[in-house]
């Protein structure tokens, strides 16, 4: 029998009866072939490696982190509950020390789901690592977290909800937005100004294959966490820089992301995306598996596989290279760029146009947050959609200061005489949630 | 008239039942070393004076197959793997004789790997010099595509091996290390298993006494002696099952229970959903070895009659060692039985004065006087059996499931009646009352329920169809049946299917009513997507006859 090095839980919803639509990518179908191939190679057999049936979250689970117009069960159904609940499920597990590693196999994703949610934008409504992180935070005291977006497509939803918060250090390695969606996650998109650096993305060319892939990690992100020393790193494990997906031109293996998983060596790996379902997630989540559980993985070779067809070209090399000495020099430099780009600002707003391609929605969004020495800053914002809903939310952050509660207050005060369908409060400092 | 007969490892129970119920019952003592001669003793016992041609059938249910895995004591057979990219398959090497070989098929059965054939006649060679005769074949994925072991197959038997397993045809689950090891074992224990069952039919039919003679399942049903040739491992393990089989005449029909068979060293827990009972998710772990073989769940906890009593910080221990029989029955220590004895003089036989000595000792530990004591072991042992219980009900429950449907509306195992089997089930049966809400029942006959269980059985089997439109196949593995078929091949006619070749097979397998109670367990179809469009539909279809009692008996 083999035994794992490391004791590691699974979470696998496969969700057989849920699909956007019946032809969609994100449908039935999606985990059906990644089924066979883990129960055929025995791997819930493994000694050490335990499956675990999800929870399904609560509304509050959801509210620490989204503000939801009109309400929450208007976009959310049971698979989105169920899927952010496997998240939680083996986050559990692992602070509670059931297990040492965690793999949510679990869909629908979630990395693009933003703050404000309207509706499905990138085949996600509900963020469901953001909710797994927010609620270990809330549950068992976890304050640094690191997130790793290895998803070809950049965790733009992700990158919105950390975007303020100096404690969650998010990482985003994806193809460059000129050449793909959502069209974002440039080097210079840095965080808000109480955390400015903390947001780091490393847009790659097309045609990184596991060689630029693997340097980046190696060369740009473990130093970087190396610099942050998270508590809990956790890895947004999309799969499609596979060299099969047709929804992204990268060229990366099943090797490759075994030998990243090693690398990385996440506590907790969460699926998002990834669409080449028969081709590449089968042998790329059984490579997950095995590197988080310390299993041999050399055997893993998924069908069609030519290392000289997907080796990476010269140029391909040297503009990875480049991107990376730019991600990590900004990253050295961040205290003395957030000092300028600060400046003597009170207070930061941004105005914003938000599409959600999978639902068809325009959102307007304004939001502004109190610039703050002594905490993360207090949030609010504004949207509205094309759909009718116009809401107001106030974020309150864990570890609030006087001041910026009270800046807070008389936001959500002030903003009842506004033309707002829904006026929600976010206070994850006193864990309050609630709606006028 | 039906003959049950259950060898197990210190008696051999025997009934003979008529359609009016119990006619006759026995119990001899087994003899390790000759199990055929317990099966031969046990039946003159009960077939006495009785015309034999009216016997129906006789089911046995031994020990012969467990002892031989569990021992180690098996035949030496070859084993030829195709395991291809993945775990390395050299991680599942079982016996002496373990080869792995190239070939490789996908998921969907598309071969990715020719076989290397050469390197099989070569293997075939080599065993025939060592003088093995049975070999067993398996191929990852070969549930989806069987060429490469039906190749093996064919290559070894040209060879000149006498007989060759395999793995599709032992399950039609994707497990690729469990289809090796249930393999394995099929081969392995052969030879014992039809040396013995033939020799037990010769020496019947000696006795002018021409029975069709059934085999006992892990899961509770039975198969003809015939068809047991092609699947001996099915029968390791059957022990359990008998009892448990024989719990189902009293079990309710409308809600959930659970049976207890309470021993001297262990408590054996089962489950019923209504009066089917619940079986092991993939199948039976045996030894070392994780395997295939249909099997009903049953969870042993170290909690019997005659287990160890202590005082540990002021707390009473019971289990998990046994040191001996009680005291009442001539051991040195404290047992649960003593505290029964002492609580119960006028119920239970035993030595009171010994009984009473034992929980005197186990009372001056807690400051109790015996009646106290005894009471206070009795508390214990309900507790810990009902808290066991509840942890396998828990665990039946927070099984992973995998569509919305299941975790949204999916059953949930609530047992509202415990039936209890074994020696001190009618006095224990008192105790636990006061303990759980659930009713609480002793089983009747419970001495010979195993041999009940095992008389009564249905045969039960399983198939499993896998259809793939885009590639116009159907599949059934375990049949050896392959077909094409064209893109209008629905799910209604998949499951239709499966149920005809189901009752067909249990028909085979021994089955002789005109109604099988066939089940589909699973069903599925997906539309398969390719750039957008619609290209055809992967089925799945399980389809089983569950394990219950054949009609037209009562008891």
């Amino acid at each position: 029998m083999i035994k794992a090095d490391r004791k590691t839980g699974l979470v696998f919803f496969p969700a057989f009866d849920w699909a956007i639509d019946p032809t969609h990518p994100e449908r039935e179908e999606r985990l059906l072939y990644t089924q066979d191939q883990v129960f055929e190679e025995g791997l819930f057999d493994i000694d050490g490696i335990t499956e675990f049936k999800p929870d399904l979250v609560t509304h509050e689970d959801i509210r620490r982190v989204h503000f939801c117009a009109p309400d929450i069960e208007s976009v959310t159904t049971e698979s989105h509950l169920i899927s952010a609940g496997g998240a939680v499920t083996v986050a559990k597990a692992v602070m509670e020390g059931t297990v040492e590693k965690g793999f949510a196999l679990v869909r629908p994703p979630g990395h693009h789901a933003m703050r404000v949610v309207h509706g499905n934008r990138g085949f996600c409504n509900i963020n469901i690592e953001a909710i797994m992180i927010e609620y270990i935070r809330a549950k068992h005291g976890v304050r640094r977290v690191a997130v790793v977006d290895t998803d070809c497509h950049h965790g733009d939803g992700s990158q919105d909800i950390f975007w303020h918060d100096p404690d969650t250090l998010f990482i985003s390695i994806h193809q460059d937005g000129r050449t793909l969606y959502p069209g974002t996650g440039f080097i210079e998109e840095l965080g808000g100004p109480n955390a400015l650096g903390t947001t780091v993305n490393i847009p790659l060319p097309p045609l990184t294959s596991d060689e630029g892939y693997l340097w980046i990690i190696e060369n740009v992100v473990m130093p970087i966490l190396n610099d942050f020393q998270p508590e809990i790193i956790v890895n947004s494990a999309g799969q499609d820089n596979h060299f099969s997906d047709p929804l992204t031109n990268m060229n990366f293996s099943a090797q490759g992301y075994a030998d990243l998983t090693t690398m990385l060596n996440p506590d907790i790996a969460v699926l998002e995306g990834g669409y080449s379902i028969e081709g590449a997630l089968p042998y790329v989540n059984t490579g997950i598996i095995l590197a988080l559980a310390g299993v041999d993985y050399s055997g893993i070779k998924e069908p069609g596989y030519d290392a000289a067809r997907i080796a990476q070209p010269a140029e391909v090399t040297r503009e990875v290279r480049q991107v990376g000495q730019a991600v990590l020099s900004t990253w050295r430099e961040r205290e003395a760029l957030q000092a300028k780009l600060v400046g003597g600002h009170t207070s930061v707003s941004r105005r914003r146009n938000i599409m959600y391609d999978t639902d068809m929605i325009y959102e307007m969004q304004i939001d502004e947050i109190t610039v703050c020495k002594n905490c993360k800053g207090a949030l609010k914002v504004d949207s509205s959609s094309d759909t009718g809903h116009h809401l107001f939310g106030v974020h309150i952050p864990h570890g609030v200061c006087p001041s910026c509660r009270a800046k807070a207050e008389q936001w959500f005060d002030e903003a009842k005489k506004g033309p707002y369908t829904l006026r929600t409060m976010q206070d994850l400092d006193r864990q309050e949630f609630f709606d006028e | 008239m039906i003959i049950g007969l259950d060898v197990g490892g210190t008696h051999t129970d025997v009934v003979l039942i008529g359609e009016e119920g119990l006619m006759r019952q026995a119990k001899v003592p087994t003899d390790p070393e000759n199990l055929f001669e317990s099966i031969l003793s046990g039946l003159e016992s009960v077939i006495r004076d009785i015309d034999t041609a009216l016997v129906e059938r006789i089911v046995l249910s031994t020990t012969l197959t467990t002892n031989a895995v569990v021992t180690g004591k098996l035949e030496k057979v070859g084993m030829v793997v195709a395991g291809g990219p993945g775990l390395n398959p050299k991680l599942f090497a079982c016996g002496e004789d373990y080869h792995t070989v190239a070939g490789a098929v996908d998921h969907r059965g598309r071969v990715v790997e020719g076989l290397d054939r050469d390197a099989v006649e070569a293997l075939a060679d080599s065993f025939l010099a060592k003088g093995i005769r049975t070999v067993g074949v398996v191929g990852k994925f070969s549930t989806r595509n069987p060429t490469h072991e039906q190749r093996m197959e064919e290559i070894l038997i040209k060879k000149g091996i006498e007989h060759v397993f395999t793995g599709h045809t032992v399950s039609g689950n994707l497990n690729f290390p469990r289809r090796i090891y249930t393999t394995f074992i099929n081969a392995s224990v052969y030879a014992i298993h039809r040396h013995f069952y033939e020799s037990v039919r010769d020496s019947l039919k000696q006795q002018g006494i021409d029975i069709p003679i059934y085999i006992l399942k892990a899961d509770g049903g039975t198969m003809e002696m015939v068809t047991s040739m092609a699947y001996p491992g099915e029968a390791v393990m059957s022990g359990p099952s008998a009892s448990v089989m024989g719990a189902i005449p009293w079990a309710p029909e409308s809600v959930d229970s659970l049976v207890l068979d309470v021993g001297g060293t262990t408590t054996d827990i089962a489950v019923f959903v209504k009066r089917a009972p619940v079986l092991e998710p993939l199948g039976i772990t045996i030894g070392p070895w994780q395997t295939l073989i249909r099997s009903l769940k049953s969870s042993s906890v170290g909690l019997g009659g005659d287990s160890l009593v202590q005082v540990t910080d002021g707390v009473v221990v019971i289990g998990p060692q046994r040191l001996g029989p009680a005291m009442a029955f001539g051991g040195s220590e404290p047992t649960p039985t003593d505290a029964m004895v002492v609580l119960d003089p006028g119920e239970r036989d035993g030595d009171l004065a010994r009984a009473e000595e034992g929980m005197r000792r186990v009372g001056d530990a807690l400051g109790l006087d015996a009646r106290e004591a005894a009471q206070k072991v009795m508390e214990t042992m309900c507790l810990a059996i009902l808290e066991h219980a509840r942890k396998v009900v828990a665990e039946i429950n927070a099984k992973p499931v995998y569509t919305i449907h299941e975790m949204m509306d999916g059953y949930r195992v609530v047992p509202e009646e415990i039936l209890l089997l074994g020696g001190p089930a009618n006095t224990l049966a008192g105790y636990l009352s006061a303990y759980t809400s659930q009713k609480v029942r002793p089983v009747p006959h419970w001495g010979v329920a195993n041999a009940i269980g095992a008389a009564l059985a249905r045969t039960t089997c399983e198939v499993t169809l896998f259809a793939d439109t885009e590639k116009g196949v159907i599949l059934i593995p375990e049949e050896n049946y392959s077909k094409t078929m064209d893109r209008h091949y629905t799910l209604a006619d998949a499951e239709k299917m499966a149920k005809n070749f189901l009752v067909e097979k249990a028909r085979q397998a021994g089955s002789r009513t005109d109604n099988p109670e066939t089940e589909i367990v699973e069903s599925m179809a997906f539309n398969m997507v390719r750039g957008f469009r619609t290209t055809g539909k992967n089925i799945r279809v399980r389809a089983q006859i569950k394990p219950g009692l054949i009609e037209g008996y009562k008891l």
